[in-house]
């Protein structure tokens, strides 16, 4: 069991890095990766949402849509649950925690539209769903979890290297997001250095 | 006609939801290895598009202005998961090369954004040839990533050989890397074609 966590620990973080090689949240990869501060905000915000959502869809898979026999109904479901679970975070942060509210508070809206949420959770869905209770529960949420913090290493990364980028002179065609994609593909050329490990 | 004309031209190359206005990057980046994948993916988010844009252009006076993010995600929802069907149905070899991604239609920006910005305040007909400009645009733009990426990586376009037997791939074009780069060259492309033009029309102004 905690050989297999570790295994999705790493093959989350760095061989299957959900966006350098899923491309699961490139959007707002690009678009908060100015600054390493507001990167690392999101990639928090994210980590929270994708743990959550892991969860509370694989129990609402497997007692709502499975018991139903709805099945095909899982992608707007999905949909709503996280967008409900967005709203409520928001709520309960602003109420109960509101340090960590006005840190997080602007990101946590856009995380309704990003892709890595409903794709973990539908990842989680297609590996997981035929695993016993107790095991794709865990399972689940490890994989949410980790793909997240992956997901936080790219986009604080990306930001320190786009700082740098900044004080350059790209041609000016290339200015903005079309040079900040060349090194995206140049830092995921490293990490697919990762891929070629064996495990499990 | 004339708007009609204007309309295509823009969902095509001024306002192209790819490469000018860089919505809906994760799955473009995502499936354009093969030519096929990418023209089976255009199709989908276009019918997406235009069905979406429709209803909700249709519905725009009675959803209220307070929820109508929800209720525009549970419509795209309800038609993604439609053509998901009908994809899993009649092109089964399709449904499994997109995997995760064609669910995750989704959650493109390209769709909420066109839902957002022009179907919430035009005309039914209006909102679907807006669709249909949008797509279009999208379909290409995955067209030439995707024709980019598979005769570099593969030596082949759709599966039939181009280059011969003798070209050495050049795996890094199909792989996760390539597809940054690649994509960075042709924005880069745009943005250049886009400024000529500018310029050009200043010219014919003084």
């Amino acid at each position: 069991m905690l050989k297999d966590i570790l295994l999705i620990m790493l093959s989350c973080v760095l061989i299957e890095n959900f966006i350098f090689s899923r491309f699961l949240g490139c959007c707002p990869f690009l678009g908060v990766s100015e600054k390493p501060d507001t990167a690392l905000g999101m990639g928090c915000a994210v980590i929270f949402v994708m743990t959550l959502a892991s969860a509370v869809c694989n129990i609402v898979y497997r007692f709502v849509l499975v018991a139903f026999n709805l099945e095909y109904l899982y992608n707007i479901a999905f949909i709503l649950i996280i967008a409900a679970l967005v709203q409520f975070i928001e709520m309960f942060l602003k109420k109960f925690v509101p340090s960590l509210y006005s840190a997080l508070g602007i990101y946590l809206p856009l995380i309704t539209t990003n892709c890595a949420v409903l794709g973990a959770v539908i990842i989680n869905m297609q590996k997981y769903a035929s695993l016993p209770f107790g095991k794709s529960l865990i399972y689940s949420v490890a994989f949410g979890f980790f793909s997240a913090v992956g997901f936080t290493l790219a986009i604080v990364i990306f930001a320190g290297v786009r700082a740098r980028i900044a004080y350059s002179e790209p041609p000016k065609c290339f200015k903005g997001v079309p040079i900040a994609l060349v090194t995206a593909g140049l830092i995921a050329m490293a990490f697919s250095g990762f891929s070629g490990m064996q495990i499990g | 006609m004339k708007k009609i004309k204007k309309m295509l031209a823009d969902g095509i190359v001024f306002k192209n939801p790819v490469l000018v206005q860089l919505l809906g990057l994760c799955s473009m980046l995502a499936i354009t290895t093969s030519v096929s994948n990418a023209i089976g993916m255009g199709i989908s988010v276009t019918a997406v598009l235009i069905f979406s844009n429709l209803l909700i252009s249709l519905l725009r006076k009675f959803i209220p202005n307070e929820v109508r993010i929800a209720s525009y995600v549970v419509i795209i929802a309800s038609f993604v998961t439609i053509v998901e069907m009908v994809v899993h149905a009649y092109v089964p070899a399709l449904y499994k090369s997109l995997g995760v991604f064609l669910p995750l239609i989704v959650v493109n920006c390209i769709i909420l954004a066109r839902a957002e910005s022009f179907a919430s305040k035009n005309k039914p007909l209006d909102s679907v040839l807006d669709g249909l400009s949008m797509g279009i645009g999208y379909t290409l733009a995955l067209l030439v990533i995707s024709v980019v990426r598979e005769l570099l990586g593969n030596g082949t376009i759709a599966g039939i050989n181009i280059l011969g037997s003798d070209y050495d791939p050049m795996l890094i074009a199909i792989l996760p890397a390539g597809g940054f780069i690649i994509l960075g060259f042709l924005i880069a492309g745009m943005n250049k074609l886009l400024s000529l033009r500018k310029k050009e029309n200043k010219g014919d102004e003084e």
